[in-house]
Parts: structure tokens; C-alpha cells; sequence
């Protein structure tokens, strides 16, 4: 058989592909199936939240962080209750990582604030010693892309239904909605009230001067998107 | 009828061999670099503050990866491809018009994708996906050179004379097959701004969420790194040894085993990249025994060129090009031994996270792909330019150079990676963390200075490598005929 294979290309190539494709086929195909459900209380990112993702998938930060807390007592200790599955369902993409050449961030949302982040975007070694993390200035000059943030979260809700505007169960029994404008002005404006509640919070003169003007610096998209990490 | 040898047309495999050298520099300047930046963060703003926001670790860090497999990796399996294709077929791409013009369309769009790459990734398009970051226009430039490679690939086994096809081809076919249906499934985006008609047009969102998107990713990542840094590598020592050694290849049967067994296995594996995460179980686990299965084909195939040497083995005294060769096949077995012992779930606890992976990375990657990648260039260049290899000596200060840089590489990191596995877990007799992270951090600065030390001496190596290919290009007066098994080289 294989000798006559070897002297039919065509038909080789397709025994290679078969042979390929099934794993594909019985691992990949089936969990389409299933989609990603969320859990009860997890809620879509807001317009000012998302483009602080941009800004963390800019920098890469994945290359160093994960978000992913595996189900072991030292990591629970460490990070807080381990990952379930569909805490991800509104990542797109995934950002768990590979590498913890710094700690995991599933949570950190719950355990640092807006000000310690930005002391330790601007100098890591400072606030914590030791720190090899590069220091992140240019986040506090930059401004964040938040028309790419609305964009993306309107895409999500028009093709894969994400629940803006919606109400969205949470676990004490209440419901709760994530606002997302129709316009690109409307996000503009929902994203800048937003900020503005970040920038309150910080104390670099620059970050405080641009949302003044109406402008969202990078450093304040990514704080949102990190104290929303819970 | 005139009987006499085919001439074969390499111009396509000699422009790849350029683009292997400069990504190889590239990728592997940016590696040290990296390796610098990690032992000390200075160097993420030794160039001003202008550029820092440019080469930050996070920046950097894909440029390296991407450089290494879709620049030099990539450039020297086409390079292989448009010389070792020609020569088992029997035919030569001058005797198609058509043919040479997808060939050369082939390189030029390859070199601009890449180029667009690194300049788009410098610049922070990112979709973050490991080993599949670039944005959707870029994915399309892709899918084009690689649809040219399959209409060259296609087009030469079509008008091929040698009706059977030699083991080499097969898994050149496989690797076109298995990277265009993991690449394409991967990188299914919904371009934001023909949406919701705004925002950067550059910029699309995954149609897998959260966990499905893990799945995907993994299943594309451990296959494209296997389609791409495995497969074409074994088809081309199933040819290069051969060839250099004069001997003929072991075991046809323990071939054909070790390559139906690799295609079927190998896409399962993937799974163990995912262990102790939110997949189900029964995909872990499946991902966890599959890749301790693929021992078996890997090792068929390293061991079939082991054997191949039978009663040769003072050619590995003699000449470098050999040693490169079973030093590469060594490599092979080692990480492929080394990989399914992550891959078991109670190891992965451990192992996942660490460092020790990217050892892991590096040993197959500068050990066995750097190494038969080389090889093959140094196969290739005395019958491509028709001039004797430069200097022998120069391959030999090179081999002891990059294998003392590859032993320091992966040694530290394994040591590093352990270290902080056991540092992560560890608990005081009351039950409480040991350690808080940034002591993990801590002890991994002198590991961290003995890796970027090995980058050094494996980039110094790849400079002489340059070196030594550009003045064979130039400084050699040239054969009349091609010399048929080994290479030919001043001492």
C-alpha cells in the first residue's frame, strides 16, 4: 500500500492530511458544540476596560504574566480562587500566558490599586525591589486607542451576541448591566467618564492634564482593564 | 539522446539562503538582548528613552520568536526545499518558466511579509497569540507565499521524472498540508472596522473566546512548532546525511513507521501545553499520553539517522559537516525525550511556567534546528556557488563554540526552571508560602547571566557561520564539476 502511495502524490497528500485532521477533528470540532457560557456575574469588558486590554496585548505584557491560577492550595494562596472556565468567555483572545517571570494578574484586580499601579508602571523597582520588570513611562504620555476599543466590543455584540445593554446575572441574585454606546462618539464620551474616575484616584500631573482635555492616556485604560482582573 | 547530468537551477534555494542569514542574525541578536534584559532590566533603556517603548521586553519578545521560526527557520526549510526538491525529482526549475517565476514571486512576498512583520510588531500590532501574532492583513500576505510554496511544490512533483517520491518530499507535502489547516483555523478574525466602521483597520477579534481559544491556539502552537521546527528538518537529514556521509539510509521500513506514527501523533500532543487549566480533563490527559507516545517516532527517526553512520563513525572525527549532523540527531532525541517528561501531568505541575520550558525550547531549538539548519547550508553552498566550503577550521571553532552555548543554555535554564518551581510551592511548617514571588525573581539572576552567556557564544558562532558561507560565496576560485558525497573544504 505504501508503496503505491509513494507514487501517487495526490492520494498521498490526502492520506497525510486525514491522518493530520483527525485529532483536530475529535479534540477541536466538538467543544464548538459547547460554546464558552460564562459564569453567573461575569460581565463583558466596558469600552474604557477593552482598550486597557489593547494596551496590555500592545506591550505584551502575556509574554511575562499569566491569567491563568491552576487549582493548587500554593497557587490559590498566592493568587486567589483558581480559574474556571467560563471567567474567560468574553476573551478574545485568551491571555493566559506561558511564562511567570512575573506573577499571575487573574486577580490581581482584587488585591492592588489604582495608586499602586501607578507608582509601579513607573518605576517596578521602586515599589518593589528586586523587580527586573522594565519601567513604563511612555504609558503615562500615550494615547490609548479607545475607538478600537469600542470598535471591538460593538463587533462582539452584533456577531457573537455579547450582552451589552443587557441585564447580566449576578451571584447575589441582582442583575447588572455593562453600557456600550451605539456611536463611536458615544464610546468616546462613555470611555472619557470612565478615565476621569482612574485619573481621580492618580497623581501624575500629565495623566490628570490629558483627561482634562478629553484625552485617555494609556496608563489610565490599563489600570481600568487590570482593576477589572477580579 | 544527450545523456548527460541535469543542471539544477538553485537560484530560488540561494535567495533563501541569504534571507536564512540575515533572520538568523536578527532573530538571534534579539534573543541576547532579551537574555540581557532579563539579567539586567537596564538593558530594556540602554538605547534612550526615545526607543525604550520599542525594544521593552514585551516588544521584543515576539520579533525574537517570530524571527527565529518564520525567519531563519522558515527561509532555510524553502531553502532546502528549492534544492533538495529539484535533485530527488529529478527535474530542474529551468525547465519551467513558470515554475522559477512562482519561485522567485514565492521569496519576494515571503521577504515582505516578514519585513511588514517585524515593523508591524515594533510598532505593537499584537494579537498576542504565541508564534501567531500577526494581525489579519499580514495572515493574508502569509497565506499567499505559502499558497505559492504549495504550487511549487505541486508543480515540481508534477513534471517530476523519479516517480517515487523520496522520504524527504513526504514530509515536505506534510508540512505544507499541517501548517496551512492549523495556520488558517488559528487566525480566523473578524476585522473590527468593516463592523462597526471604526477604530484601526488593522485590528480584528478572535472568533474563539477564553477556553475554546486556548484550545486552538495550542493545538496550532505545538503542531506549527512541530510542522515547522520537526518535520521539514527530519525530511531534510533524511537527505543532507545521506548525501554528505555517502552512506544509505538505515531502515526504509523504521521511515516510513516514524513518519505515518509522527503525522498521526503529533497533532494530539497539544493538549499538554493546557494541563491543570480550565479545558476539560480528558484533553489534557489525551494531550499528557499522546505526547509521551511521540517518544516513538521521534526516536524512530533520530535513531534511523544514528545508524545510518554504522561502520562511518570516524566521519564525525573528520568532518564538521557531520558533526553538526549527529549532533543535531542527538538533540533531537534529547528533546523529545525531555518534552513528553513535561508533559506528564505531575512533572507539568512543576515544570509549566518556568523557565525550564524555555530551556526546553532552546535545546530543540538552537541544538537541533540551528544546528541541521547549518548543515544543510554548508551541505548546500559548494554545489549552490561551485566553490569549496571557505575553512574547515572556522566550522570547528563554530561547532565548539555553539555547543558549549546551547550546554550552558539549557543547563541554567533547567536548573532556573526547577528553582522556581519548587520556590512557587514551597511552605513553611505552618503550611504558609515560604517565599513571596519576587524571591523566586531573586534567584534567578546568576542563571539568567549564565544563559545570556550562552546566547553569546551561540550568536558568536552563528557570525562565523555568516562569515565563513559569504567568503565561500566570494573568496574560492571555482569547480568545474560538483563533487557528488562530501563536501569539499579547504582546510
Amino acid at each position: 500500500m505504501f508503496h503505491w502511495l509513494e507514487k501517487r502524490p495526490f492520494f498521498f497528500g490526502v492520506g497525510i492530511f486525514v491522518v493530520i485532521a483527525f485529532a483536530g477533528l475529535v479534540m477541536i470540532i466538538p467543544h464548538f458544540v459547547q460554546q464558552s457560557r460564562p459564569l453567573i456575574g461575569t460581565k463583558p469588558y466596558t469600552t474604557l476596560e477593552l482598550t486597557g486590554r489593547h494596551v496590555y496585548m500592545k506591550n505584551g505584557c502575556n509574554t511575562c504574566h499569566s491569567q491563568l491560577v491552576r487549582p493548587f492550595k500554593h497557587e490559590t494562596d498566592r493568587y486567589g480562587a483558581y480559574s474556571l472556565s467560563g471567567e474567560y468567555a468574553y476573551d478574545r483572545p485568551f491571555l493566559w500566558g506561558s511564562e511567570r517571570t512575573g506573577p499571575d494578574l487573574m486577580r490581581v484586580g482584587n488585591y492592588r490599586t489604582t495608586d499602586w499601579h501607578e507608582n509601579h508602571m513607573m518605576d517596578p523597582a521602586g515599589v518593589v525591589p528586586g523587580s527586573i520588570m522594565p519601567k513604563y513611562p511612555w504609558l503615562f504620555t500615550n494615547t490609548a486607542d479607545v475607538d478600537t476599543g469600542w470598535a471591538e466590543a460593538e463587533t462582539v455584540r452584533l456577531i457573537f451576541n455579547t450582552p451589552y445593554n443587557k441585564d447580566i446575572p449576578m451571584k447575589d441574585g441582582s442583575v447588572s448591566q455593562v453600557k456600550l454606546s451605539e456611536t463611536v462618539e458615544g464610546g468616546r464620551a462613555d470611555a472619557l467618564i470612565e478615565a476621569k474616575l482612574v485619573a481621580q484616584q492618580m497623581k501624575n500631573q500629565d495623566v490628570k492634564d490629558m483627561v482634562a482635555a478629553g484625552k485617555v492616556p494609556e496608563i489610565v485604560a490599563l489600570i481600568a482593564y487590570l482593576n477589572s482582573l477580579k | 539522446m544527450e545523456n548527460r547530468p541535469l543542471e539544477y537551477d538553485y537560484t530560488v534555494a540561494k535567495m533563501f539562503m541569504m534571507s536564512t542569514l540575515i533572520f538568523g542574525f536578527i532573530g538571534m541578536l534579539l534573543g541576547v538582548l532579551l537574555a540581557l534584559q532579563l539579567a539586567w532590566p537596564e538593558f530594556n533603556y540602554f538605547l534612550g528613552d526615545t526607543v525604550a517603548e520599542y525594544i521593552s521586553f514585551g516588544r521584543l519578545r515576539p520579533i525574537h520568536t517570530s524571527g527565529v521560526i518564520f525567519g531563519f527557520t522558515l527561509s532555510g526549510i524553502f531553502a532546502g526545499w528549492y534544492y533538495i526538491g529539484q535533485r530527488v525529482l529529478k527535474v530542474s526549475m529551468a525547465e519551467s518558466k513558470l515554475l522559477m517565476f512562482v519561485g522567485k514571486t514565492h521569496f519576494w512576498l515571503y521577504f515582505i511579509a516578514m519585513f511588514l512583520a517585524v515593523v508591524s510588531l515594533f510598532s505593537g500590532y499584537n494579537q498576542t497569540n504565541e508564534y501567531s501574532e500577526l494581525e489579519w492583513p499580514l495572515d493574508i500576505l502569509v497565506v499567499l507565499f505559502w499558497v505559492l510554496w504549495g504550487v511549487s511544490i505541486g508543480g515540481l512533483v508534477g513534471i517530476r521524472r523519479e516517480k517515487a517520491l523520496y522520504v524527504s518530499i513526504w514530509y515536505f507535502m506534510a508540512t505544507f498540508l499541517a501548517v496551512a489547516m492549523l495556520f488558517i483555523m488559528n487566525n480566523i478574525v473578524i476585522p473590527t472596522y468593516f463592523v462597526s466602521g471604526a477604530g484601526d483597520i488593522m485590528h480584528g477579534v478572535s472568533v474563539y473566546s477564553g477556553t475554546s481559544g486556548a484550545m486552538v491556539q495550542w493545538w496550532f502552537g505545538h503542531n506549527a512548532v512541530g510542522f515547522l521546527l520537526t518535520v521539514p528538518l527530519v525530511g531534510m537529514i533524511y537527505y543532507f546525511l545521506p548525501k554528505e556521509s555517502g552512506q544509505a539510509i538505515y531502515s526504509y521500513k523504521l521511515s516510513l513507521l516514524s513518519f505515518w506514527s509522527l503525522m498521526f501523533v503529533y497533532v494530539w500532543a497539544g493538549g499538554h501545553h493546557l494541563i491543570y487549566s480550565t479545558v476539560p480533563d480528558w484533553m489534557q490527559t489525551m494531550g499528557s499520553i499522546f505526547s509521551v507516545i511521540l517518544i516513538l517516532p521521534s526516536w524512530g527517526s533520530a535513531i534511523n539517522m544514528l545508524l545510518t553512520m554504522k561502520g562511518e563513525w570516524q566521519q564525525v572525527t573528520e568532518s564538521p559537516i557531520i558533526k553538526f549532523m549527529i549532533l543535531s540527531s542527538t538533540f533531537y532525541m534529547f528533546a523529545t525525550i525531555e518534552g513528553p517528561i513535561q508533559a506528564i501531568k505531575s512533572v507539568n505541575a512543576i515544570a509549566h511556567f518556568t523557565n525550564w520550558i524555555v530551556g526546553h525550547v532552546h535545546d530543540g531549538a538552537l541544538g537541533w534546528v540551528g544546528f541541521i539548519i547549518m548543515a544543510s547550508l554548508y551541505h548546500m553552498a559548494p554545489r549552490i556557488f561551485k566553490r569549496e566550503i571557505y575553512s574547515k577550521a572556522l566550522m570547528n571553532t563554530q561547532f565548539w563554540l555553539q555547543t558549549l552555548g546551547v550546554i550552558l543554555y539549557f543547563t541554567s535554564m533547567w536548573i532556573a526552571g526547577i528553582t522556581q518551581g519548587m520556590m512557587w510551592r514551597a511552605v513553611d511548617e505552618f503550611g504558609n508560602l515560604a517565599y513571596s514571588f519576587i524571591d523566586s525573581v531573586d534567584a534567578l539572576h546568576v542563571y539568567y547571566i549564565i544563559r545570556a552567556v550562552g546566547g553569546i557564544l551561540y550568536l558568536a558562532g552563528f557570525i562565523i557561520f555568516i562569515y565563513n558561507i559569504i567568503k565561500t560565496m566570494s573568496a574560492r576560485p571555482i569547480e568545474e564539476r560538483e563533487l557528488q558525497n562530501a563536501t569539499p573544504m579547504a582546510a
